[in-house]
């Protein structure tokens, strides 16, 4: 994987799969301090404490397809090797959370990538979930919350065509100008 | 820039839309397999073009989700298309150019696109 927006996809699949009715995410980005950090939560169905000490083991999975789960080894490892650092934690029946931070001019940080596209692909594809979406790139901030749009909207679809163009639209223009 | 208010008035505007649709009972779904093997191998290019074909040809009775590994890794990109029936069409190695192909003939026109099937890739 090339950029962190396809880590988050692949991660947020995980709190999909474990049944989240809401998931959280942060891209924060300090000049100053010279870091990065990405927060993803969800109030799925949490982990015990011992799957959380082998989830970061490439050789433990819970699919039943093949033997090996990469998606949150890639995750740590994209952190450490750009001078950050790895954290999860999770509670069954609460939910789990990870947080990653980065160097950001580190030159083994992967770029941010397509991260607005990511957002709206998400919400797109799992119109039942609520998202939160925060992206904060110094003082200049903007945050999304699905369930106030599914307020605005009552009973027409966030999924349907009209409604996803004008999300993706939104996100793309409202990225722009915090840059 | 896009606002709030312009939301409103997109919710009135589909309203009218749904109140004419009715029930979906001929739903056909597109399923493309988004687990780090997918991803890895280009799944989100994919999944944004049927995205984008199915709403601009404003096709109401296609709904495209999101699966996890699916479990042939090595043919990911994995797309999965069911009929309303339940039948399953399995399309491989799929790119974003395929897509349109696909959606032209497998969903607008009902004719599976063979080629593309995981039957003519494991032959």
């Amino acid at each position: 994987m090339k950029e962190l927006a396809l880590n988050i996809l692949d991660l947020a699949q995980n709190s999909i799969s474990a049944r989240a009715t809401l998931i959280e995410l942060e891209v924060i980005e300090d000049t100053m301090s010279d870091f990065l950090k990405i927060t993803l939560a969800d109030n799925g169905c949490g982990m015990t404490e011992d799957q959380v000490k082998s989830v970061t083991d490439p050789f433990y999975t819970t699919r039943t397809t093949r033997k090996v789960g990469l998606g949150v080894p890639f995750f740590k490892m994209a952190a450490e090797m750009a001078g950050g650092s790895f954290s999860i934690e999770s509670e069954v029946g609460k939910g789990t959370r990870l947080a990653a931070t980065f160097g950001l001019s580190n030159v083994d940080r992967m770029p941010v990538g397509d991260m607005e596209g990511v957002v709206s692909d998400l919400i797109y594809m799992n119109p039942q979930i609520n998202f939160t979406f925060r992206r904060r790139i110094d003082s200049k901030e903007f945050f999304l919350d699905t369930a106030e749009l599914k307020e605005i909207l009552g009973d027409v679809p966030l999924n349907s065509s009209e409604v996803f163009e004008w999300i993706s639209g939104y996100l793309k223009e409202q990225l722009e100008s915090i840059k | 820039m896009k606002s709030l208010e312009e939301l409103q008035a997109i919710r009135d505007k589909a309203r009218q839309n749904l109140n004419m649709r009715g029930d979906n009972h001929d739903n056909i779904r597109v399923v493309v397999g988004m687990a780090t093997c997918g991803i890895a191998a280009g799944a989100r290019p994919v999944l944004n073009a049927f995205v984008e074909a199915v709403s601009k040809r404003n096709l109401k009775n296609v709904s495209v989700t999101q699966t996890g590994c699916i479990g042939v890794c090595q043919y990911e990109p994995v797309v999965e298309i069911y009929s309303p029936e339940g039948e399953k069409v399995t399309y491989v190695k799929m790119t974003a150019d395929k897509v349109a192909k696909i959606v032209t003939e497998h969903i607008v026109n009902g004719r599976v696109v063979e080629e593309y099937t995981i039957g003519a890739y494991t032959k």
